[in-house]
């Protein structure tokens, strides 16, 4: 298909952070009504060249061109002149006004006011056109996130953009809201916005875009102009430069139960409460918990991990019985754990990424005596642990909040895997992950699985958990409704689990 | 207990606490808005005091009351200027450098008023402002009197809190405002200036704390002393949370600070002489410490209270 002159375009651009080559020299551009997929491994400047279209960043070199004509762009009210929209990786909502009020800021009201009248008939028009709907008074923190990415579009829409860019929108969605969304860009595109797409999932990438840019350490590695009809494995190599197999998960040869949970129940404290859940891990296996996000997984991982104490039922771990429920006395018992938020409830963002990589273990021998911190081991075991993992960064003192995604939950994985657990819980383990970084982490727990831990993923995206998984439990409004050995498991037969219909094997 | 009801609706009664509640309720807006854009304001006592007194001598100097409310407020302004510039422009933290604005400006205020009326037995005073009543209004039986018969600056903090408002939940600045207070990020992304919006409402509170001085040296006490705020700048920062950051609860909170403060006030002038004074002094301040904890429990801040922002972090 020919398309017509570009509607966007980067020429040259770089962009430095201190030592970290973000940007080296790239070139991309968009037609008016393409979808343009950007790749790249995690860390490879995705986010970083958006925010440079978009005004957030300015660049250290380089021109952007629209139309044909250069424009400087060096704010976000810029870029949004200029009719470039973006919805990031994480969203820039305000969680306390109103979708209306978030649609509004920064826009000039009507003689000094807001000009609430015509936001609405903008918003409903928009909401006809592309089947994107919103409440305009609810607060956005009443939005489920698949909403607030709606109104995220809805925003830039909203300004006239012309070009759209979309960071890792896909990540934070069930499968069932991925449709949606997809039709609704489509729709867009049909009418000449041109759309940047960014995603580490490549059947996405193959089924929604119709040419591919890919980053490599900031450069541009190559490009795709048949995203349909060149395999994944293709676009794989040219975003790592190597070959990706996928891991072979070998027969399991489970022992004795690791972990044990009879008859848990939580109070209804926050989230869906847990409601007489039981369920064994053996050593040498790996459990996987499917289910739509917010049916009691969040409960379940807290209570293993030692962090919410449930109102009845026995955990054991490794045959001890758990009394306390302090994450100190679970992960004494042999466990660890990779929660699901890295930024809040894994690494501490603003100290240096050595420090957050010992603090579980920080009153250990190995890193303190008599009351002191001994900073040589603590440097040295991240020093270690950077390499061993191929953690991106510029040294073990970086802020662990400027690490890109796929770096963060490398370095809490390398945190957890040093201690060899007995049991370890993990949370959406690849979600935001490139594939190369989401298959050395699967492989990581298959070497684990091979050692004799017994591991329990919590996840959504079902294809990994086939992969995976040697049993997956269904988790359905707090309960367990059935448990599969995963070669009985069809992505269908859970889909229909997860919806609460019976599928006892 | 009728007696007690009896004095509180007496005209005098209800006049006091318009009047107490006029410099709170200046003093309330006025942090509010900057809190709301995510500023606290610790400079809000001193910057009251030298408004108190740069209008008091602009006053006694010229002779006009109004070019004393107007050195009032400009001095504000330049205070919330200097609080912004730290810790907006700059990003410097807004606890450090609000108590360093009160401590600078407590000091130039004493410093200059010596310097230009130099130490005098019985302090200087002016002719304040006088009560002006409204024609009509002021004939309601009770209410009349007690609340259209004061000051022009009572009329005017009366009229702030619905023109506050207005500007905070109606206006697209007011809107910026509010965002640049819960995120900022948000509100950059959607070209808006976090900087600029957050640099005007430092400045406009700053106007606000300047009207609260001049009310308590030109329309109160008449007089400039060094205990002419005595604490009403660190009481309005407790009255907005307990006022959760909204103009119109805000406003009433400072009206219920000033019914108990009256109400001491009467309590210590009734002979209940048995009771040494002080302990009427306090009880607006326990109150506020009650009313706090009861109220505020579930009061939220604005997200981004005490965050400075900075564009290309994360
Ligand atoms: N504000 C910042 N300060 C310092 N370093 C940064 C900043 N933003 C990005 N970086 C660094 O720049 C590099 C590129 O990061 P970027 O976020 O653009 O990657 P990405 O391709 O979006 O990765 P991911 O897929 O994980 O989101 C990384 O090494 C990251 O650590
Ligand atoms: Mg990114």
């Amino acid at each position: 298909m020919s398309l017509p002159a570009p509607l966007i375009e980067m020429r040259g651009i770089t962009k430095h952070f201190g030592a970290v080559k973000a940007n080296e020299a790239v070139d991309l551009s968009v037609a008016p009504g393409e979808i343009l997929g950007l790749l790249g491994e995690n860390g490879a400047g995705k986010t970083t060249l958006m925010n440079v279209l978009f005004g957030a960043y300015a660049p250290d070199a380089g021109e952007i061109l629209i139309q044909g004509q250069k424009v400087r762009i060096t704010s976000s009210a810029d870029a949004l002149a200029a009719g470039i929209g973006m919805v990031h990786q994480h969203f820039h909502l305000a969680p306390r006004l109103t979708v209306l009020e978030n649609l509004l800021i920064g826009i000039p009201g009507k003689t000094g006011r807001i000009d609430r009248a015509g936001g609405l008939a903008r918003l409903a028009e928009i909401g006809r056109q592309h089947g994107l709907t919103l409440d305009p008074d609810l607060p956005v923190s009443a939005l489920s996130v698949g909403e607030q990415q709606r109104l995220e579009i809805v925003k830039a829409l909203f300004r006239g953009a012309r070009l759209l860019i979309l960071d890792e929108p896909t990540a934070v969605l069930a499968p069932s809201e991925v449709d949606g969304l997809f039709s609704a860009l489509r729709s867009m595109a049909a009418q000449g916005l041109g759309i940047i797409f960014i995603s580490h999932k490549l059947n996405e990438v193959r089924a929604l875009t119709h040419r591919c840019t890919v980053l490599r350490h900031g450069r541009v590695a190559g490009r795709v102009d048949d995203p349909a009809n060149t395999t994944s494995s293709e676009m794989a190599t040219l975003m790592c430069g190597h070959e990706i197999v996928p891991p072979a998960r070998g027969p399991s040869t489970p022992g004795a139960d690791v972990l044990t949970l009879d008859g848990i129940s939580t109070s209804k404290h926050s989230g869906t409460p847990l409601r007489d859940v039981s369920l064994a891990v053996r050593t040498g296996e790996i459990l996987g918990i499917a289910g739509v996000s917010g049916n009691g997984q969040r409960a379940l991982a807290e209570v293993i991990s030692g962090t919410r104490v449930p109102d009845a039922g026995q955990m054991t771990i490794a045959g001890q019985k758990v009394s306390r429920f302090s994450p100190r006395e679970v992960q004494a018992l042999g466990l660890g754990r990779i929660p699901e938020d890295r930024m809040t409830t894994g690494l501490v963002t603003n100290l240096p990424l050595a420090d957050s990589m010992v603090l579980p273990r920080i009153g250990t021998t190995a890193f303190s005596s008599k009351g002191l911190l001994k900073p040589d081991a603590i440097r040295a075991f991240a020093e270690a642990q950077i390499k061993a993992y191929d953690i991106r960064c510029p040294g073990p003192m970086t802020r662990a909040g400027a690490l890109s995604g796929g770096n963060l939950q490398k370095a809490l994985l390398a945190r957890e895997l040093a201690f060899d657990p007995k049991v370890l819980i993990v949370s959406q383990p690849t979600r935001g992950l490139d594939i190369g970084a989401a298959r050395f982490i699967h492989e990581k727990f298959l070497a684990m699985r091979a050692k004799g831990c017994g591991i329990v993923v919590i996840g959504e995206d079902l294809e990994e958990l086939l992969v995976l998984c040697d049993r997956i439990a269904v988790m359905y409004e707090g309960r367990i409704v059935g448990t599969l050995d995963s070669a009985d498991a069809t992505i269908a037969r859970l889909g229909l689990m997860m919806t609460g219909a019976e599928g006892h094997s | 207990m009728s007696a007690v009801f009896e004095q509180i609706f007496q005209v005098g009664f209800l006049a006091a606490i318009i009047r107490i509640a006029t410099p709170l309720a200046f003093a309330t807006l006025g942090e509010m808005f900057s809190e709301r854009a995510g500023v606290l304001n610790l400079g809000i006592e001193g910057t009251m005091l030298l408004s108190a007194m740069t209008g008091f001598t602009a006053a006694s100097l010229s002779g006009s009351l109004w070019l004393g409310v107007l050195a009032a407020v400009l001095t504000g302004m330049l205070m919330g200027a200097l609080h912004a510039l730290f810790t907006v422009v700059l990003g410097l933290s807004q606890h450090v450098c609000g108590i360093g604005v009160t401590l600078f400006s407590s000091g130039l205020a004493y410093f200059l008023y010596r310097l230009i009326f130099g130490q005098q037995s019985v302090p200087p005073n002016i002719k304040g402002f006088q009560t002006l009543p409204i024609p009509v209004l002021s004939d309601i039986p009770v209410l009349g009197p007690a609340v259209f018969n004061q000051f022009a600056l009572v009329y005017m903090a009366i009229l702030a809190i619905p023109l506050a408002a207005f500007v905070l939940y109606r206006t697209p600045w007011g809107l910026s405002v509010r965002m640049v207070g819960e995120n900022p990020r948000a509100a950059d992304s959607a070209g808006v200036s976090v900087i600029a919006t957050r640099f005007q409402a430092v400045v406009l509170g700053g106007a606000l704390m300047g009207l609260a001085g001049a009310f308590l040296s030109m329309a109160q006490f008449n007089a400039f002393t060094f205990g002419v705020v005595s604490g009403r700048g660190w009481v309005a920062i407790a009255l907005v949370v307990f006022g959760r950051w909204d103009p119109w609860r805000s406003a009433g909170a400072a009206l219920l600070f000033a019914f108990v403060d009256a109400l001491q006030l009467r309590m210590q002038a009734s002979g209940l002489g048995h009771i040494p004074y002080e302990a009427f002094l306090m009880l607006p301040f326990i109150f506020t410490i009650v009313a706090m904890a009861v109220m505020s429990r579930n009061a939220v801040a604005p997200s981004a209270l005490l965050k400075p922002f900075r564009r290309e972090e994360r």
